[in-house]
């Protein structure tokens, strides 16, 4: 029995591994998103709370801020709203894409529940989400000073996801932009 | 025996209704070229559904599986190539989207793993029935010992 007959052996065993890993990682419905270090896609659709007023991708450029998609039907929304506002007390720079939703109900849910948003844009029939390759709500991007989308998170932002996830990033990126 | 073939009939009706019904989901997109049509199937049996995972977008009945749908309807609409259109799901949901992965760096392992894993057992396998061969002629008796044997099962000893 030579040492280099086990080479197979070893091999099955490495791969064994990454598919363990992979099969039991946390999140693994989560795909990667396609668009980081991507500007953000151009845009140009009315404001949740005032229709008359047209928001482009430019416009909201120049800072850095979180964009949350979110939408009145969704639940996780719901569970997520409680932390976003506690973020825009804390003078987090949130936007809004508000996905595929009744503007009537959408304008509900802003005025009982309180709006972390500085605003939202009314994505009605969902085509902003594709260009951001959202496929659910919520999904909150990271986007830079100069519009780049730097960080994506998929489902509720909280305390956890915050502190871990998108506080270091935020703040590098403010930091970075002087 | 007419009530069992009644019976028969109905039930084939009733699988075939159940087949169709199972059928992917058709939106009533209007195409102008039966060929259009054949691409618009094609290209959305091609793509998988990001939300479902494991169904095309031309199967899953999910939200965002009817929006893509629409997507492809309105790229072949204004005349892009498959490629294009294919590029077009690829820069927003990455390579996920793709059912066949693509050749690329990345990919490699995961193209020919397998077959490369096949090959190496074989060979090692190759290389241990060789020795093992090997072995084995050299357990052979030669014609001395092998008289001996003989003589031994013939009772002579």
């Amino acid at each position: 029995m030579k040492k280099w007959t086990l080479v197979p052996l070893v091999l099955f065993l490495v791969l064994s591994l990454l598919f363990y890993r992979a099969l039991f990682r946390e999140n693994k419905n989560d795909l990667p998103s396609a668009l980081l270090n991507r500007p953000l896609p151009e845009f140009q659709l009315p404001a949740v709370l005032n229709p008359e007023r047209l928001i482009t991708a430019k416009e909201i450029t120049g800072q850095v801020f979180l964009l949350n998609v979110w939408g009145s039907w969704c639940v996780a929304c719901r569970v997520e709203h409680p932390y976003l506002m506690e973020l825009a007390d804390q003078g987090v720079t949130i936007y809004g894409v508000n996905y595929k939703d009744e503007q009537a109900d959408a304008r509900q849910w802003l005025k009982q529940k309180d709006d972390p948003y500085v605003l939202s844009v009314a994505d009605v029939d969902g085509r902003l989400g594709i260009d951001l390759g959202v496929y659910g709500a919520p999904e909150t991007f990271l986007v830079d000073q100069q519009g780049m989308i730097r960080y994506k998170h998929i489902g509720i932002v909280d305390k956890r996801v915050w502190e871990e996830d998108l506080k270091p990033r935020y703040q590098a990126l403010q930091k970075e932009s002087g | 025996m007419l009530q069992v073939i009644r019976y028969v009939i109905s039930l084939l009706v009733f699988s075939l209704w159940a087949m169709a019904a199972n059928a992917a989901a058709i939106d009533d997109y209007v195409f102008e070229t039966p060929e259009q049509q054949s691409r618009f199937i094609r290209l959305t049996t091609e793509l998988r559904c990001p939300q479902c995972q494991n169904q095309s977008i031309a199967d899953s009945n999910a939200t965002i599986s009817e929006d893509l749908r629409r997507e492809v309807y309105r790229l072949i609409d204004e005349g892009r190539e498959d490629q294009d259109i294919i590029r077009f799901m690829q820069e927003r949901y990455g390579d996920f989207v793709l059912y066949k992965p693509r050749l690329n760096a990345q990919t490699l392992l995961l193209w020919f793993g397998p077959l490369f894993l096949l090959i190496l057992a074989l060979g090692v396998l190759a290389v241990i029935v060789k020795r093992h061969r090997k072995t084995a002629q050299s357990s052979v008796l030669d014609t001395a010992e092998q008289d001996e044997l003989d003589n031994i099962l013939d009772g002579k000893q």
